[in-house]
């Protein structure tokens, strides 16, 4: 991601990152790298967090301007808590990925984000929704995000499989992200995952010298 | 022709964007460049290369020919795949093949892939400025056996043993990266082919129609051709 100042004809500007969210059987993996750079130059962060909580179950990804990232998220944490007291029950996934989505819809104007939400209710288990950059949102059962995601789109259609023990399907995201970080020179650093199922929450992190390596390196 | 639109081009950058958008009675095409926007792939193998290219050939948003052969013959073992302007490729790929054949008729023996690709490099990068053109050099020679050269936008020349091109290879070198293994077989590198080909096709507009394949090895050149309905498929969601 880049602090990057705001230019309103650039529409659709993906910015340093590479995130992604997938569905196995009984959870959700997110992940995302861990680089933030200025104007593709300079990295300005090695380990920054993209893979922020919103809720006990509910995590979300942004790919897009920080400033944006936080102020949106921020505005996305409260609502949700304060739903949350109104229903006396954990707000729902959807509950959250369309908080997101009105924030991005009624701001489309000056906003420049898309957002992966992923995480696990009682009504419909593991969830993976995506907002997109003018305020859509989809349900999908794996999705990728961000400058780095255009290099692995072969990869995550040919290896993606519904359903995946938990194992395999972080194999499969570390897999993805060390990828993409080889390729995109503003992804990189070590690769944030979040393992969300019914039990509860796990952070996986795997450094840049335990990542995959491919036949090139 | 072409230097008036590259006339109007230059001294009225955003014509062509604003005639698309704002007046939908001419349709894009009138007024788009011939573009391979494309995928393009050759792999080395142990006694050969394998090379591949989608068929889609594009002018904005029509499919000007939907069942292009990308793959073009420049010597009796040596294949170059295009992406880029159609036009430069195509004009390029013409130069090469004469020099080549000339080359050949000197040494009396057939010519290095290496010294075909020099030949594309060296049109590529003098007339970098003009062009558009993207290339893989691939080809069989006694020297060096079966060899993957990559050409490109700006002139660079480098050797690979697997190369992806155009517009649809941003999409699979994740695929490509992680598939692929030095020491595969003939068969193993058209599966490769074939399917990281059907991946780039599904997610690039620019690219798509049929898979066309060929093997160059010292036995010679082996082509064929995988429609759209008998492409892999894979779990998509």
């Amino acid at each position: 991601m880049e602090k990057h100042c705001m230019d309103s004809q650039v529409k659709g500007v993906s910015t340093g990152t590479t995130i992604l969210a997938a569905i196995f059987d009984g959870g959700v993996v997110i992940g995302s790298d861990s680089r933030a750079s200025i104007g593709g130059e300079y990295v300005s962060s090695k380990t920054i967090n993209k893979v922020i909580q919103v809720h006990d179950r509910i995590f979300c990804c942004m790919a897009g301007s920080l400033a944006d990232a936080q102020a949106v998220t921020k505005a996305a944490k409260f609502h949700l808590s304060f739903h949350s007291v109104q229903m006396e029950s954990p707000p729902l996934v959807i509950a959250a990925a369309s908080v997101l989505k009105e924030l991005c819809y009624k701001n489309k104007e000056e906003l420049q984000a898309g957002f992966i939400t992923a995480g696990w209710d009682m009504k419909k288990g593991p969830q993976v929704y995506v907002v997109a950059l003018g305020g859509m949102l989809v349900r999908q059962p794996v999705t990728i995000g961000g400058s780095g995601s255009t290099f692995i789109y072969g990869y995550v259609d040919a290896k993606y499989k519904p359903s995946m023990t938990k194992e395999e399907c972080l194999q499969f995201a570390t897999n993805a992200l060390a990828l993409a970080m080889g390729r995109d020179n503003v992804s990189g650093g070590v690769a944030n995952l979040v393992v969300i199922t019914e039990t509860g929450v796990e952070h996986v992190v795997v450094p840049g010298d335990k990542l995959p390596r491919f036949h090139d390196e | 022709r072409d230097k008036m639109a590259a006339a109007v081009a230059t001294m009225m950058p955003n014509l062509g964007q604003q005639i698309s958008s704002k007046n939908d009675m001419i349709p894009d095409w009138t007024s788009q460049e011939v573009s391979t926007g494309t995928t393009i792939m050759a792999v080395e193998y142990d006694g050969g290369v394998v090379i591949g290219a989608d068929s889609r050939t594009t002018t904005g948003a029509y499919i000007a020919n939907r069942v292009t052969d990308k793959l073009t013959p420049i010597h009796d073992r040596i294949f170059c795949c295009r992406s880029g302007s159609a036009a430069d490729t195509q004009a390029i790929a013409d130069v090469v093949t004469y020099q080549l054949g000339f080359h050949s008729i000197e040494l009396d023996e057939p010519p290095l892939v290496e010294t075909a690709a020099n030949l594309f490099r060296a049109s590529c990068y003098r007339y970098r400025e003009e062009l558009t053109a993207g290339i893989l050099v691939a080809g069989w020679d006694r020297r060096k056996g079966g060899q993957v050269y990559c050409v490109p936008i700006g002139g660079m020349l480098v050797r690979q043993p697997v190369s992806v091109g155009g517009s649809g290879s941003t999409y699979i070198y994740g695929f490509m990266d992680s598939n692929y293994k030095p020491g595969l077989t003939k068969e193993q590198c058209l599966e490769l082919t074939a399917a990281a080909l059907s991946l780039a096709m599904e997610r690039d507009g620019s690219s798509g129609g049929v898979v066309r394949l060929a093997t160059i090895s010292e036995d010679g050149v082996e082509r064929r051709v995988i429609l759209g309905n008998q492409l892999p498929k894979f779990s998509t969601h």
